[in-house]
């Protein structure tokens, strides 16, 4: 193909989307409410996803130890040692028996200081030094637990099995309902836009007829409609991305703003890292069905 | 130049638009093709283009059995052939000059090729003051025009021309039929299918008249009374 034919197919297909602005604009307004949709389920699951995994990470085990263990540091560390190895910990936290005291004094004596001055001298939870076990993956918390229990010199184990079940089911059903609702709205959007780009070929079938019959081959014929299809697809996906965007970031901040009790609990995502997946997903599914849906259209008018 | 020999067309409804036609069209004729509709013209048209398949015998043009040819060689092939339609058939949103380059431009025809030899034709068919006007702001011999220049921009070896005045006064009617014949005396095969008996009449050129898928009379300078 000649360089000049090349140039002259690009323009045309640019010129196409000019010369049938109706059809055009639908085509971009199918690909762009279908982005839109995408890019607005995505960006709430993604969020609902992370603050699940969030609240993952703040269920822990807590372990303690025999009186004779609770007062030596060096048996805590080396049975905390022997824990720390296995692959499902993800991180331990050690509370001293002094820290545990604090934190109990902080919770129950708020504002009545002289109540605990009487166990000054005497930490009523002087055998209570204890390590918090995070694990990587709170479904494996039931076994690792068992696994504890085994371990000789622990002789309580706290844990929450209700909080568990309840964050591996709500994760569960979010997983499988995003994915179910993901590919519904991929296969109508690509539903939507190849019919949409199909009727705007089709109402050209005369101008692809002339074509034929000057000799044009198929490849010459489909060359524009293809630009044509990249080129809405291209413009269809990053209009409903810039949109997001800025929502996104309103959202985020107006949400911050208002609701700054909740900001312990709800952390969004930085939008670039919503958008670093987002985008050339937007892009390739935009580009992707222009390409394919011309393709497909112009093949069903050049079989003949 | 185009040579049927035993063609038939049997469409798939089982109606047979075209029997056993043999014809013979050297090169340079002047070729009317007259008869009622449905007396296979654009049967033959079609044929000749390569839209339809025959459904036996075989189709020779310019030395190229067109009957064995493969799906991809009909591009190629179709550009040695020029073609009329009664409706024009212009790209409505492209200028005049645009609908003409865009058949130079479909067989790869260099930029400088293109930008000399579509207002040499544009000039040759009377339009070259209006090749920045679009379809719709010419008179309906003016788009004929255009539609010859289209076809011959690439110097064809043959023009085939389906009704070409079949849209048009007897004014614009006898300008077309002017220029194919001037296009004739350059050298082109010309095959006009027409219903135009005065024209067919006062021409005196060959006239091949068909009914019901045969050729009934064949006769050089001939009539279409003949033909009745």
């Amino acid at each position: 193909m000649r360089i000049s034919t090349f140039f002259y197919c690009i323009r045309q297909g640019m010129q196409n989307i000019i010369r049938n602005k109706l059809f055009s604009l639908a085509s971009i307004g199918t690909i762009c409410a279908s982005v839109f949709l995408l890019g607005i389920f995505y960006s709430i699951v993604v969020n609902f996803n992370n603050i699940i995994r969030e609240a993952e990470t703040k269920v822990g085990i807590t372990i303690f130890f025999d009186k004779d263990i609770s007062y030596d540091q060096a048996r805590m560390e080396e049975i905390a040692a022997q824990i720390e190895k296995r692959i499902e910990v993800q991180s331990m936290v050690f509370i001293s028996a002094e820290q545990a005291w604090e934190h109990y004094k902080d919770k129950y004596f708020e504002g009545r200081p002289e109540m605990a001055e009487g166990f000054a001298q005497d930490n009523p939870l002087a055998a209570s030094a204890s390590y918090e076990i995070y694990l990587n993956n709170v479904e494996d918390q039931t076994e690792f637990v068992e696994y504890l229990k085994e371990i000789p010199g622990i002789r309580r184990i706290n844990y929450s099995e209700m909080a568990v079940r309840g964050l591996v089911s709500v994760n569960k059903i979010i997983t499988y309902v995003s994915a179910v609702i993901v590919t519904v709205l991929i296969f109508v959007a690509i539903f939507l836009i190849t019919n949409t780009i199909g009727l705007s070929i089709s109402v050209r079938r005369e101008e692809i007829r002339i074509m034929r019959l000057i000799g044009a081959t198929k490849f010459f014929i489909r060359q524009p409609f293809i630009v044509e299809g990249i080129l809405i697809g291209l413009i269809g996906a990053g209009i409903p991305l810039a949109v997001i965007y800025y929502i996104y970031m309103n959202v985020v901040s107006y949400v911050v703003e208002r609701l700054k009790l909740l900001s312990g609990l709800i952390v969004f995502l930085p939008v670039h890292q919503i958008m670093s997946i987002l985008i050339p997903a937007a892009l390739a599914l935009g580009v992707g069905i222009g390409f394919f849906g011309s393709i497909f259209s112009v093949r069903k008018h050049l079989r003949a | 130049m185009i040579h049927l020999e035993n063609v038939s067309k049997t469409y798939e409804t089982g109606s047979k638009a075209v029997r056993d036609l043999n014809l013979h069209i050297e090169a340079g004729e002047f070729v009317f093709i007259v008869g009622n509709s449905g007396s296979g013209k654009s049967t033959l048209i079609k044929l000749l283009l390569k839209e339809l398949e025959p459904t036996s015998g075989s189709i020779v043009v310019d030395g190229l059995d067109i009957t064995r040819m493969k799906r991809r060689k009909i591009p190629m092939y179709r550009r040695k052939i020029g073609v009329v339609f009664q409706d024009f058939r212009l790209l409505k949103d492209r200028s005049i000059y645009e609908n003409v380059a865009f058949a130079q431009r479909v067989i790869a025809a260099p930029g400088r090729e293109i930008k000399r030899r579509v207002p040499e034709i544009l000039n040759m068919v009377g339009l070259a003051g209006k090749y920045k006007s679009y379809p719709r702001q010419l008179s309906g011999g003016e788009q004929q025009r255009v539609a010859i220049a289209r076809a011959l921009v690439n110097r064809p070896g043959i023009l085939l021309a389906d009704e070409p005045t079949g849209n048009l006064d007897p004014n614009n009617s006898w300008e077309i039929m002017n220029l194919l014949d001037e296009v004739n005396r350059q050298g082109t095969t010309v095959v006009v299918v027409t219903h135009n008996r005065e024209i067919v009449d006062q021409m005196k050129k060959r006239v091949i008249a068909m009914k019901s898928g045969r050729i009934v009379s064949d006769e050089e300078e001939g009539g279409y009374a003949n033909e009745d």
